[in-house]
């Protein structure tokens, strides 16, 4: 084997990371607000269907919304409305923490925490009165 | 670049179950990340069992016991001893932090020991940190200024000192820099959280003239703007400063030399 120093110097491994870091709650909710952005543009693409449906012809519209309709469509309806929820408070937090406030413990995990409560609480809170109302 | 995997050559394999020490009642495991440039093999993860009543408190403790007891080839750096040289850096039970200070009884189970993450490793826990100092040294960490030199030495008010409460105890461990993500990914280009905690520090300082020339420097998607205050850093930092805050702070001097 090789021993100089140059052929020594390009063997050398690369340390684990993800392997092996514990995640915490912060970090978990930084790759969910990167998730749940990207997901925002598969639910933008559905929202942009419904309303190039309706404007179409009332045939178009009936076959939009009878697969929003469908259990499978209200379920990607359900996760489209979480999404929005804890991807907008999750910029909030972001906002927060931009101006330099929040960002001590135990401050963050507190906003970490309101962050992802909040997202669900608000989700569950539309379809409660969109369910009430119709 | 984004690459969650390691390389083919950096994947641990299982390593050797040392024996145990003889005659031992108050056994603790340790699983170690061990690694020889020489050999040609893969990093592997050796498992030894420390004397717990014949070892002092701490994770560096429990490290030396190893080394002068079982196996005198376990290579770390380590030198003070009580937190302050910054050396015995690593990643213990999933987080960075020093060996030093970091007491055994606040982890549970087996303690799991690896080098600090996505770094090239010289030798078992020791990693390269040529890298990290260059970002240090490239943020020019020593008072730049332009009026004549003063008959003794630069003034500062206790006020203006204060502002450097919470900078100025950094020890440049790398903790902080090799917990985050961003530093993982873009870690040639994005200056991490030490070194921009280190400009900060200079950005803070009453008698330093060139806070202009420093900001300009790190105008930069990279060096700067890569920091997504995913707060590992702040979560890791075994002196409790917050890098992230810091970094937030810069941002905030960005803006506000615009308006």
């Amino acid at each position: 084997m090789d021993q100089s120093p140059a052929a020594r110097e390009n063997r050398r491994p690369l340390s684990p990371h993800l392997q092996v870091y514990r995640f915490a709650l912060t970090m978990a909710m930084s790759i969910a607000h990167r998730i749940t952005g990207a997901g925002l543009y598969a639910g933008t693409l559905l929202l942009a269907w419904w309303l190039v449906a309706a404007a179409t012809d009332a045939a178009s519209f009936a076959t939009a919304s009878w697969f929003m309709g469908t259990i499978v469509g209200r379920l990607i309806l359900f996760g489209f409305t979480w999404a929005l929820f804890h991807h907008m408070l999750g910029g909030l937090r972001h906002f927060v923490w931009d101006l330099g406030y929040g960002m001590d413990h135990p401050e963050r995990e507190y906003l970490a925490q309101g962050t992802l409560i909040g997202g669900i609480v608000l989700t569950v809170l539309v379809w409660v009165v969109a369910y009430v109302v119709r | 670049m984004v690459e969650f995997a390691l390389p083919k050559n950096s994947r641990p394999t299982a390593g050797k179950s040392w024996p145990k020490p003889e005659g031992a009642k108050n056994l603790r495991e340790f699983r170690v990340y061990r690694w020889n440039p020489d050999d040609g093999q893969n990093p592997r993860i050796d498992n030894y069992f420390v004397n717990m009543d014949d070892c002092g408190p701490m994770v560096l403790d429990a490290i030396l016991w190893i080394k002068n007891n079982i196996d005198p080839t376990l290579t770390f750096r380590r030198s003070c001893r009580e937190g302050i040289c910054g050396s015995c850096a690593m990643n213990i039970d999933g987080t960075n932090t020093l060996a030093c200070t970091k007491d055994l009884t606040s982890i549970s189970g087996a303690v799991s020991i690896y080098p600090l993450p996505h770094m090239k490793v010289v030798k078992d826990l020791v990693p390269d940190l040529t890298g990290f100092y260059a970002q240090h040294a490239s943020i020019e960490p020593w008072l730049k200024t332009d009026t004549p030199q003063p008959e003794k030495e630069w003034g500062q008010s206790p006020e203006d000192r204060t502002k450097l409460d919470g900078l100025y105890e950094c020890i440049l461990c790398a903790c902080c820099s090799t917990s985050c993500p961003s530093y993982w990914w873009n870690g040639d280009r994005y200056l991490g959280p030490a070194a921009l905690l280190q400009a900060y520090r200079w950005l803070s300082d009453s008698r330093d003239e060139s806070t202009g020339e420093r900001l300009d420097f790190l105008e930069d998607p990279f060096r700067l703007y890569r920091c997504h205050t995913i707060m590992n850093c702040a979560k890791a930092c075994p002196k409790g400063l917050n890098p992230a805050k810091a970094i937030a702070q810069i941002k905030n001097m960005m803006v506000a030399r615009q308006v």
